[in-house]
């Protein structure tokens, strides 16, 4: 509410910014003052000029003659009249009071998200499952910079990365996953899929090398489908590209999450008016990790372990030592960031047994699992 | 909300520069008062919420607001505070921003000091303006908004450039773009007056302070850019002859023969239809400068054709504005009337030649800087035009320019005695030739050349302090009244002295800086020494450093004379771990005016590190050269006659008593 209230007072700011003036009453003003003022100042400039040597005697009255006839000339243009007509009056009225906020709120509410509160990174720490992620990143680059070597490593940071944003990094730890666990056709896709999105979504030569290399090994892969498919488009391939989008969709489970994405390329392809897709659709173009996750043939059995390895240390401390509420509450934010909510509802009910003689942190725990939507099994 | 508020208050700057830039200009057509008085007021207001727009992005940089997809590109929640706020213009969204910001700003300067301007051409004046700010708000608003949201934020931001992330290229943008933007208001004044069909002395001399304004500005940008690549790059080089610089340089050049020509229009009203068509052209290379830094094409033709919405946009706006500007000229220029007369040997004819040379200087620029792009575009071939190219174009063009600088001043106007100005100025050519015989007796012919361009630096130096010398009649009256004269000598008298004498000094550093510097590339472990000239470099041995977002290691060096510590230095090797980025930073140390630069390049397994030495003589003076010049410009715009704002322009024909005797 507050929010247009403001609006509505940065509006009105703006409107009387063009009717204050409007309602003035016109000054006392005489046309040319200004400029005869500066020749009558020139004109004792050419005095001084004249004085210190600058400019010789015949020439200094050579320049007087020039600017007397300049004064004498804006003196003529003084006098004219100003013609304040009603008809101007109305079109500016006219244009502060409707013209104005119109274009103002038409245009902000096509661009604007008046909907979005501001999200100041204090108000947000502790509140998210994304400060755990944060802990768990940084622990596994901790670990990484230990053992640069560890594969596996790689290939778990690598899909927190991408969520994160850093595609960069995603693309680089997929490599390395690649480079030491062996190729798989999942492996080249996700990095193709990390460099595409390191580089503004455009397909470069080397994803396109790794996408084709996944779909030599498995050309069922979706991910790497859906990347040559924009490849294709971008590449300016339009019948091959629209041929690939139309084989994607039709195999497409319908609830998959890229595929307004799919039918967003494949309308541009065709030249007709783009289906207004969802922005989160939108921010992110390719399978997003929950389809990863439900095409379990996808996901390989190694990436389960190394999560189980990355939150054991977590787990371990807490069947031993299950005095910690704040303890449990991030073991749990844990395993829903990670999408395994079993797992989550096994760690309640273990907490529950550990602490059923102390009330007061089951409590604790008990609306911590709330918040985190976890229900036991 | 905030943020949102921001966005909203961009949004109604947009849609008051569409009401400032129309209902005044058909009140102006029309002759309506009433409209005109419009004109202030939405400037001011569009200065307002333009500004308030700027401050909440800066909040969201300073909280941090990850919803915000320009912060999230371009900030890190660790990243120092200082480069939260500079981070807001380290990036093409939120640069575009203070374009519009600085635009609005000298709008609002006009509005609010222009009390001196008649109301025809004062309403005029901000329409254009106004449409200028409409083409920048549309193109920020369509291509590059900086307030797009995101619905899930991320936890962290991928940090600022690291290159960026230094307080060189924190003040260079803004000072960069006062100047850039600055030279809008000429250009604004020059369609103004050719709508208006009257273009006389008094338009240049409001004119002059808009013109002085950029100039100082624009100098100053430059100069801390190069500064910046100097210090920052790590290859001891001050100017590159790069794209970007050069889109930086040509306006300077055309500004500065702009505030010549002006000069003339303004004392003579000589040079009128040359000064505006420089105006035009002036703001029409800031325009490209924008448009060659802002929309890819340098880094490559084809990045620009890849995502070519935003270039193409920026590529109407120079065409709408550049094009509407000659069209508009080509079209008015011929109802315009000549002014004063003046004899080839004459401070006019002076400026003439001053602004030929300026011109074919900026001209040569421009096909040095665009050439390789067109021949790319067309053929894919990709050559780049480096400073062998400029120096042999831009430099032959500069000499006799240079030579010709002490005399302007001396020349009277209309007619000039050229042989009586070559008698007052005996005194600094006999100081050039003095350098080169001293020069050469010492160095030998070898020199010759630098010993030359000394000459050059040192004739530029004494020459324009002896036009201050005869002007106030130093040693030739008693000194009282040097010293009365001196107080009583035009503060735009002085500006030009000063500005002339910077120009001398820059010269300097740069010739001795060329000629005179030395340059140690080597391999260096612990414990080892070189010599610099008298003094001995030794490698200490490392040390880890971290701050920020970035970690890496220092190599300490002390530095001896004699056996005696004068200094340690520490240049670092850093590794920025968001954007995984290394950066080398080198340590400086300054000498008088020179300075002794040291960087490292790789560093080996066993400790063998890649050292890059540099004695720079005089190096210092470049840029102290462009800040005396900035300060010419700075004296020359206190000048009483060119202050803006003093609303008394009918009280001051009278008391012509209270002028002060010069």
């Amino acid at each position: 509410m507050l929010f247009w209230i403001a609006l509505a007072a940065l509006t009105a700011a703006a409107s009387l910014a063009v009717l204050v003036p409007l309602g003035r009453p016109a000054r006392e003003h005489a046309a040319g003052s200004e400029a005869a003022s500066i020749y009558r100042d020139q004109l004792d400039e050419l005095a001084r000029d004249r004085e210190r040597g600058i400019i010789g005697p015949a020439e200094a009255e050579a320049a007087r003659v020039e600017i007397a006839r300049r004064l004498l000339k804006s003196d003529a243009d003084a006098g004219k009249a100003s013609v304040a007509t009603r008809r101007g009056r109305v079109i500016a009225i006219g244009a502060a009071i409707i013209g104005l906020p119109l274009i103002a709120i038409g245009t902000y509410l096509a661009v604007g998200s008046p909907l979005l509160v501001d999200q100041p990174i204090a108000s947000r720490a502790g509140q998210s499952p994304q400060d755990e992620v944060q802990d768990l990143v940084r622990r596994v680059e901790e670990h990484l910079a230990a053992e640069p070597e560890d594969g596996r490593g790689w290939e778990v940071i690598g899909p927190i990365y991408m969520r994160l944003g850093r595609f960069d990094d995603a693309a680089r730890a997929f490599d390395n996953s690649r480079r030491l666990l062996g190729q798989t056709a999942d492996r080249d896709a996700l990095y193709g899929e990390a460099l595409t999105r390191a580089h503004g979504d455009m397909v470069t030569a080397d994803a396109r090398a790794a996408f084709e290399r996944a779909l030599a090994q498995d050309p069922a892969n979706i991910r790497a489908r859906f990347y040559v498919a924009m490849a294709l488009g971008q590449s300016g391939d339009k019948e091959k590209a629209i041929v690939a989008w139309n084989a994607l969709i039709a195999a497409a489970p319908a609830d998959a999450a890229w595929l307004p994405t799919a039918r967003a390329q494949l309308a541009t392809l065709q030249g007709q008016p783009v289906p207004a897709a969802p922005p989160a659709a939108a921010a992110a173009p390719g399978p997003t990790a929950a389809d990863v996750a439900a095409s379990a043939s996808q996901t390989p059995e190694q990436r389960q372990q190394m999560i189980e390895g990355m939150v054991a240390g977590l787990a371990a401390r807490l069947d031993q030592a299950p005095d910690d509420a704040e303890g449990w509450a991030r073991l749990f934010r844990a395993y829903i960031v990670l999408g395994r909510p079993q797992d989550a509802a096994s760690a309640l009910s273990r907490a529950r047994t550990a602490l059923a003689d102390k009330p007061a942190l089951l409590a604790a725990v008990e609306s911590a699992a709330r918040e985190n939507g976890i229900t036991s099994n | 909300m905030i943020v949102e508020l921001g966005h909203y208050a961009l949004v109604l700057a947009l849609a008051l520069a569409i009401a400032g830039g129309t209902l005044p200009f058909y009140g102006a057509l029309r002759g309506d008062e009433r409209l005109m008085a419009i004109a202030p007021s939405t400037t001011i207001m569009q200065f307002v919420f333009v500004a308030f727009s700027f401050a909440a992005l800066t909040h969201a940089y300073l909280v941090s607001d990850f919803s915000v997809l320009n912060v999230v590109e371009n900030s890190h929640s660790l990243k120092p505070l200082l480069y939260k706020i500079t981070g807001v213009w380290g990036n093409h969204e939120g640069s575009m921003l203070l374009w519009v910001l600085i635009l609005a700003l000298f709008g609002a300067l006009v509005a609010l000091f222009g009390n001196n301007l008649p109301l025809k051409l004062k309403a005029l004046v901000l329409s254009v303006q106004a449409w200028i700010g409409v083409a920048f708000l549309t193109f920020i608003l369509a291509t590059s908004n900086p307030f797009i949201r995101l619905l899930n934020p991320p936890v962290e931001g991928n940090d600022l450039n690291p290159v960026l992330q230094d307080i060189g290229l924190a003040v260079h943008p803004p000072l960069l773009y006062l100047g850039y933007v600055g030279c809008s208001i000429s250009f604004a004044f020059a369609i103004a007056a050719l709508i208006d069909g009257r273009i006389d002395a008094a338009w240049a001399r409001w004119v002059r302070p808009w013109t002085l304004t950029a100039w100082l500005f624009l100098t100053l940008g430059i100069a801390m850019g190069s500064y910046w690549a100097y210090y920052e790059l790590g290859w001891g080089g001050w100017w590159f002859w790069d794209p970007v610089e050069n889109a930086s340089f040509m306006p300077w050049l055309a500004a500065t023969a702009l505030l010549h020509s002006a000069i003339v229009m303004e004392k003579r009203e000589a040079l009128k239809i040359w000064t505006i068509l420089l105006a035009i052209l002036t703001f029409s290379l800031s325009l490209l400068g924008t448009f060659l830094v802002r929309s890819g094409v340098l880094t490559s033709v084809h990045a620009f054709a890849t995502d070519p919405t935003r270039g193409i946009f920026i590529l109407c706006i120079l065409c709408l504005f550049i094009g509407g500007g000659l069209a508009l000229f080509a079209l008015r220029a011929g109802t315009l009337s000549q002014g004063g007369l003046f004899a080839p040997i004459s401070r006019e004819g002076a400026l003439v030649f001053n602004n030929l040379m300026l011109t074919a200087a900026c001209a040569t620029v421009l096909v040095g800087t665009l050439y390789p792009l067109a021949l790319e575009a067309l053929t894919g071939e990709k050559i780049s035009v480096g400073a062998p190219f400029f120096n042999m174009t831009f430099g032959p063009l500069m000499v006799p320019l240079l030579i010709a600088v002490p005399f302007g001043p001396f020349l009277a106007w209309k007619r000039g005695d050229i042989i009586a100005v070559g008698e007052r100025l005996l005194f600094a050519f006999g100081a050039a030739v003095l350098v080169v015989v001293i020069g050469l007796a010492l160095m030998g012919f070898s020199a010759a050349m630098s010993l030359l361009g000394l000459a050059l630096a040192v004739w530029l130096m004494v020459g324009a302090a002896s036009e201050i010398a005869f002007r106030i009649k130093l040693f030739r009256a008693p000194l009282m009244e040097s010293w009365r004269r001196g107080v009583g000598l035009p503060r735009s008298a002085w500006g030009t002295a000063v500005a002339h004498f910077g120009l001398g000094v820059t010269l300097l550093g740069i010739i001795a800086s060329t000629a005179w510097n030395t340059e140690i590339i080597t391999t260096m472990k612990p414990g080892d020494t070189v010599t610099i000239g008298s003094r001995t470099l030794t490698m200490d041995g490392f040390l880890p450093v971290s701050g920020g977002t970035y970690r890496g290691t220092a190599v300490r060096f002390t530095l001896r004379q004699g056996g005696a510590v004068v200094t340690t230095l520490e240049p670092e090797k850093r590794l920025y771990t968001v954007q995984n980025t290394p950066t080398t930073e080198a340590s400086i140390k300054t000498f008088g005016f020179s300075q002794l630069y040291v960087s490292l390049g790789d560093i080996g397994a066993d400790g063998a590190t890649t050292v890059r030495i540099y004695w720079k003589t005089l190096i210092t003076l470049i840029w102290l050269g462009a800040m005396v010049m900035a300060g010419g410009a700075a004296l020359s715009l206190s000048d009483r006659r060119l202050r803006v704002g003093a609303p008394k322009p009918a009280r001051r024909a009278a008391p012509a008593t209270a002028v002060p005797a010069e």
